[in-house]
């Protein structure tokens, strides 16, 4: 278990923060360089698990918001985040006492320490939804009721403002059109909840886990070990396909990178072809054969095939050789109010969720 | 006729060749001033192959002087980098990555200014001409002499970039050496970034070497256009490497993987290439190195160049070989000075060569030398140089079947037969100068970067007009038109812009057309 995070532990989070950014929340080298610079120069990060936390603690959620294809070139200012955080702590007139990672993946696992260690406050090892989602509203305080607003985002000229919304797909909409303006990227501070309501409407561990991840195949690879099988493993997951990529087709789309990619299989996979859905993150998996492989709202990793590293969406590209691997998300995802929200339906895919257990069993 | 050269850290090969064939092969020393090095390679082959200074219509050189500069951090120009784009990147400035032993040898002379662009083309702020002045004014100060210029989304619009470098050009003067990232990388600031302040510190040397290899030729009597290969295994003109050096990392690699293809006719394969130092295993698709699907770090930084997938492992055949508390080879080497200290030269280093001798691989130098070398230990030592390289070709390739394994490079000789994983050990003829002919083959390219509409035409007819426009200026470039193929194609998003715009950047390549007296200049 996590306690405390220093400079030493950023190599083994940026890893696991891939791995759980299910090829989305934007590219974890940057983010790790950012929490780094930040540690430097303020100091380590407490760390408080989740039944630690007094219930009377306030909390904020915070994360960046936009295209990760713009976040590897646009690269932060360094004050968006504290800007956002107290645009909010001063419109409700309260300072926080606890920082919580709105998503756990990519760029947003770290870009909550950034803010503990520059404004001095610990954060939770928990975050919002157990993996990475592309919308804001897409979190487990929604099904508790938690309101996204008030909001704070601001973005790196230093512009910032704070919404308060009739519903949490309502700051989505207006956040989204907001964080194209100022250039698809933004920092956004929201979801402010006591230490009672983080307890029952997060998903507790996930930044250790995210830590540990990142460990797990660092030790795997040094003894020459199946990276990919020990992933899969510590997530309760299995690998759905191996496979060299044989197009990237690349867009963006109102503020999303979509992405199909075709992958012709290798190996086993050999003579079928799969098709990866992705926007910011993947959102399904289907198979030439006519199968759906794996959907959200369970993960779906992708990793290099030979060292288990894993392959962010913008590293997609002709050529790669991969593995993919699907493992269950958190239950309340699978309740019939959390696949309205997260469920294939909402991406727009027309088919339905199939847990990946299932899916295990007709392979 | 057209001569190969490839120079690397310890030899010096040259071939002279007509068309496919090999009509004279050549191994030397490199020499510390590399251009007599180069003046010996191409007298050498000219006589071996009798071949009068008239009769070259080319000459190629693979070089690995602009890599080994920024490894070894020498002879790099210390470099002022100027970003535009704040406040946009403050968190992150110029050099934030970097080893401190590289960071050092540039100097961290960091121009954090205003402008920059969005993704779709709006300018972030404004560029502040006064803000330039003032930082060309202490560039000047501080007696620079080359300018890295990276400015946010220049893939997208160079124009920041093309204006700074014009004012700084105007404060500074001729002699002052300009960089623009947007030449140089693609979308990813800090990576492109990092490769346009390495292009920038290598610029003096690149105008030196170029210099050194115009003069190797004078003095050889070639009056021939030379050209230089580049990491994706095509050519550029001597001038153009001398404006954009590192064009040339990477390229070693690349020259003996394309030149084992040529010698053993595989196109699947494992190739090892073993020089003094190290060994390269990397992997042939269709006759082409696989390229790297990660970013790749040079010297511990960060780029986003398109490389060769290859994996060096520290054995080669100036390896040290050491018997003391277990056996342990390389990864040090004794370099170019193989020829005096290695045992079998007289020398009183115990190398991996001497292994190879006494072994029976290898017969040359003085046999006698190494005969008093423990027969269980160098078995021993033979066995730990197959297990090195055979664990390394398992780690490259992508399925777990055993592969053809082409080795080549005149550290080759330290394998034995067979090798673990492998269906067969192909050792081909002139294996020892792979890069070289891998040089001398290298083909032309022909390159398509411009922004399309896809509301009015569909994608694929805009990649098909991109692929056959990359295709026809490779054959204006001196490509012969059917061996010209279409080897990369990026697209760019640019959403948000009217009509749904996308950057399509395609490169293709061919043959270049010689054996008529007609060499067109590539690039």
């Amino acid at each position: 278990m996590l306690r405390q995070v220093t400079e030493d532990h950023l190599d083994d989070i940026a890893i696991g923060a891939a791995i759980l950014g299910t090829g989305g929340g934007g590219n974890p080298y940057i983010g790790k360089l950012l929490a780094r610079e930040s540690i430097r120069e303020h100091g380590p990060v407490e760390v408080v698990p989740l039944d630690e936390v007094p219930d009377d603690a306030f909390v904020i959620s915070v994360a960046m918001m936009g295209a990760p294809t713009v976040m590897v070139e646009k690269l932060p200012a360094g004050h968006e985040l504290e800007r956002a955080f107290r645009a909010v702590e001063s419109y409700l007139g309260r300072r926080a006492t606890h920082i919580l990672p709105l998503e756990m993946g990519g760029l947003n696992s770290v870009t909550p320490l950034c803010l503990a260690a520059r404004v001095g406050l610990p954060v939770l090892d928990a975050d919002c939804m157990g993996r990475a989602f592309p919308e804001l509203q897409m979190v487990l305080p929604t099904l508790y009721g938690v309101a996204a607003s008030p909001m704070g985002i601001a973005d790196e000229k230093g512009n910032a403002s704070v919404m308060e919304t009739i519903s949490n797909r309502w700051t989505e909409t207006l956040a989204r059109s907001t964080v194209v303006d100022m250039g698809c990227t933004a920092m956004i501070a929201c979801y402010s909840v006591s230490g009672a309501q983080a307890r029952e409407a997060t998903v507790p561990g996930t930044l250790s886990l995210n830590e540990e991840l990142g460990r797990l195949v660092r030790e795997t690879q040094a003894v020459n070990g199946d990276a990919i099988g020990a992933v899969a493993e510590r997530l309760g997951g299995r690998r759905i396909f191996s496979g060299k990529i044989g197009d990237v087709d690349r867009k963006t789309v109102a503020g999303f990178a979509r992405v199909e990619s075709r992958i012709d299989g290798l190996d086993g996979d050999a003579g079928v072809s799969m098709t990866l859905y992705t926007q910011n993150e993947h959102l399904a998996a289907t198979s030439s054969d006519g199968g759906v492989l794996a959907t959200t709202p369970d993960l779906i990793i992708v990793l290099d095939l030979e060292t288990g590293d894993p392959i962010t969406t913008e590293e997609l590209r002709y050529g790669c050789r991969v593995a993919v691997v699907a493992a269950p998300c958190d239950p309340r995802w699978r309740s019939p109010e959390g696949l309205e929200i997260v469920g294939p339906a909402y991406f727009g895919y027309d088919f339905d969720y199939v847990p990946v257990e299932a899916t295990a069993a007709r392979t | 006729m057209r001569i190969g050269i490839d120079v690397g850290g310890t030899n010096t090969d040259g071939v002279l060749m007509d068309g496919l064939t090999v009509l004279a092969e050549i191994k030397t020393s490199t020499t510390e001033d590399v251009t007599s090095g180069i003046v010996n390679a191409i007298s050498a082959v000219m006589t071996d192959g009798d071949a009068p200074a008239e009769s070259i219509e080319a000459v190629m050189i693979g070089t690995t002087h602009f890599t080994n500069a920024v490894v070894e951090a020498r002879r790099l120009s210390e470099v002022a980098t100027v970003r535009l784009g704040l406040p946009a990147g403050a968190a992150l400035p110029p050099l934030v990555d970097w080893p401190a032993r590289l960071r050092d040898a540039v100097g961290t002379h960091v121009f954090m200014c205003h402008g920059g662009n969005e993704f779709d083309g709006r300018a972030i702020t404004p560029l502040d001409r006064d803000e330039l002045l003032r930082a060309a004014e202490e560039i000047a100060r501080r007696g620079l002499h080359t300018v890295a210029i990276s400015s946010i989304f220049s893939p997208v619009d160079g124009a920041f970039e093309r204006e700074a470098a014009e004012l700084l050009a105007g404060e500074l003067g001729e002699d002052v050496a300009i960089s623009l990232s947007h030449e140089i990388g693609r979308v990813g600031l800090l990576e492109r970034e990092n490769a346009t302040i390495m292009n920038a510190s290598l610029r003096r040397l690149g105008r030196t070497i170029a210099d050194a290899f115009r003069e190797a030729l004078r003095h050889s009597g070639i009056e021939a256009p030379v050209y230089l290969s580049q990491n994706d295994g095509t050519l550029m003109t001597i001038e153009h490497a001398e404006r954009y050096p590192v064009s040339t990392f990477a390229s070693g690699p690349t020259n003996s993987m394309r030149g084992a293809t040529l010698l053993s006719g595989l196109q699947d394969c494992a190739v090892v290439d073993i020089g003094g130092t190290t060994a390269d295993i990397g992997v042939l698709r269709d006759g082409f190195p696989r390229e790297a699907t990660t970013l790749v770090e040079i010297a511990g930084v960060r780029t986003n160049f398109r490389m060769p997938d290859v994996l060096p492992v520290g054995l080669g055949g100036g390896s040290y070989v050491r018997t003391g508390d277990g056996l342990t080879i390389g990864p040090d080497s004794v370099g170019y000075e193989l020829p005096q200290k290695a045992r079998i030269f007289g020398g009183e280093t115990l190398t991996a060569s001497d292994i190879a001798v006494a072994g029976g691989r290898a017969d040359f130098g003085d046999r006698a030398a190494v005969a008093d070398l423990d027969p269980a230990m160098v078995r021993e030592a033979l066995e730990l140089i197959d297990r090195t390289v055979a664990e390394a070709i398992d780690r490259m390739k992508t399925s777990a079947g055993a592969v053809p394994v082409v080795v080549v490079g005149g550290g080759s000789v330290l394998l034995g037969e067979q090798l673990e994983g492998a269906t067969e050990v192909v050792r081909p003829e002139h294996f020892g100068v792979a890069n070289a002919i891998g040089a001398a083959i290298a083909q032309v390219g022909g390159e398509v970067d411009a922004v399309f509409s896809l509301a009015e035409t569909p994608r694929e007819q805009v990649l098909e007009q991109a692929k056959a426009e990359a295709t026809e200026r490779a054959v204006a470039a001196g490509a012969l038109a059917d061996s010209v193929r279409v080897v990369d194609v990026e697209e760019v998003g640019l959403a948000y812009l009217p009509g749904n715009a996308v950057r399509v950047k395609v490169k293709a390549v061919g043959d270049l057309e010689i054996g008529r007296n007609r060499v067109a200049a590539g690039n």
